[in-house]
């Protein structure tokens, strides 16, 4: 794979430096048997520096998460070569299984199956809590 | 299927109507007594609380309904480790609206995302407990006609008592309403409760002087300072008094005082005030039962 040119995929761009990994974990990109590029600490003209992950496939990547983790960044699919479309990201209003609530009280302690649920309480703060226990993520 | 887990989930407009409802039952029990016959209510305590299970049951039948469930975890399928949403799907079959206590948090939310009849979150852990909180209200509506411009104090521990930081949110929803906070240092009310009074405009000030501060009360909110709240043992023997109401203390408090306490009481409220005709929380019980008849009317949409 020519990390430069990608003919049909995705490009996550302008990902905070150093949080490539964390998305790459989160988004389950290591399940995918398609090229994969993680490019680290590139040379970037708005923040001094920032990190990119190039998919080799039309992978449908979860923009919740990405808002979740990173809301700057952008994507980008790419098909025949060209943008065929950016992605904005926004911070999502609820969150489902990407956070675990850590409070033993909460019914998830006990109920292992329960989906784990974080709603967005405060935008300008970017503060979620559990739905069951109202607990703060960190 | 409307449920009601935290006092936040109702308007200002339905806890009035809540209230407007109670105090019409309070008048013409007569009227009420067949409103929900043929109806059942499922009681399921995971863990006891009699108090809380018998005033739903009284309320209940003094709808003319039906009352079914259990009162401990060890009666029910939940010893042979069902889940929450497993027991709300089933019960939903048997009954027409359900009263849930559970010892974790969020455990009346699963079982209202599952059920298909209303729930009703009767205490979950340290969380939530909407119908005290109703109790609570209806008590100072009818007490004091209202709670606009009303100074209300809470004395005790403000860190933990969820009852607390639940009557507090309800009550900022009401012009002018002032708070006086009574506590020790270690138990002062969480900056993210008073981040909300900042935010809503309230006024509010801190003491640690109960003493000082009755007589300015229009509302008196006792809670129990608990034992293990403290890191050491001289602290607490030192503060308990403190925080201790007696005759000498309801001496210094203008008449239209009003005192209120979640109940159980263990020693914070002296058995000297119970004949003080400001104590008002055996009312406050029977006014729980009354609200939790209204919410039950509501929740079935019995007009
Ligand atoms: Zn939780």
């Amino acid at each position: 794979m020519n990390i430069d040119s990608i003919k049909n995929g995705i490009v996550i761009d302008h990902i905070t430096a150093g949080k490539a990994m964390e998305i790459y974990r989160l988004l389950g990109l290591d399940a995918l048997d398609c090229s994969v590029a993680l490019i680290k600490n590139v040379a970037s003209r708005k923040t001094g520096k920032k990190d990119i992950i190039k998919i080799d496939s039309d992978f449908d990547v979860d923009t919740d998460i990405l808002g979740y983790i990173d809301p700057f960044v952008t994507v980008n699919v790419i098909k025949d070569g060209k943008i065929a479309e950016k992605k904005t990201i926004e911070l999502p209003s609820e969150l489902t299984n990407v956070l675990k609530c850590k409070n033993p009280r909460c019914i998830t302690s006990v109920e292992q199956e329960l989906p784990h649920i974080f709603k967005l309480t405060d935008r300008e703060n970017r503060i979620y809590r559990c739905i069951y226990c109202e607990t703060r993520a960190k | 299927m409307r449920s009601v887990i935290d006092i936040s989930e109702l308007t200002t407009g339905e806890i009035d109507e809540l209230i407007a409802t109670a105090n019409d039952i309070i008048a013409n029990p007569e009227r009420y007594s067949e409103k929900c016959r043929g109806k059942k209510l499922a009681t399921l305590f995971f863990e006891p609380s009699t108090r809380t299970r018998l005033s739903f049951e009284a309320a209940m039948y003094e709808l003319g309904g039906n009352v079914l469930g259990f009162s401990e975890a060890q009666s029910s399928s939940a010893s042979k480790g069902e889940s929450v949403a497993d027991t709300a799907r089933v019960v939903s079959c048997y009954a027409d609206i359900i009263a849930m206590r559970h010892p974790k948090e969020g455990a009346p939310l699963v079982a209202a995302r599952n059920a298909s009849i209303p729930v009703i979150n009767a205490g979950d852990g340290g969380h939530s407990h909407p119908t005290q909180t109703l109790a609570d209200l209806l008590t100072i509506y009818r007490e004091k006609g209202g709670f606009e411009n009303l100074t209300v104090g809470f004395c005790g521990d403000l860190k933990f008592g969820r009852t607390v930081h639940s009557l507090i949110s309800a009550l900022i929803r009401y012009k002018g309403v002032k708070f006086v906070l009574i506590s020790p240092a270690e138990l002062k009310l969480p900056g993210y409760v008073k981040d909300k009074l900042d935010k809503a405009g309230i006024e509010y000030r801190e003491t640690d002087s109960l003493e000082n501060s009755i007589a300015d009360l229009d509302i008196l909110y006792m809670t129990r300072v608990q034992k293990e709240r403290f890191f050491n043992e001289e602290d607490y023997l030192r503060l308990k008094d403190t925080y201790i109401l007696t005759p000498e203390k309801m001496a210094l408090a203008g008449a239209g005082l009003r005192v209120l306490h979640p109940l159980p009481r263990v020693n914070e409220i002296s058995v000297a005030v119970d004949s003080d005709s400001r104590a008002c929380y055996f009312k406050q019980v029977l006014y729980g039962k009354y609200m939790r008849m209204a919410l039950i009317l509501k929740l079935l949409g019995v007009k």
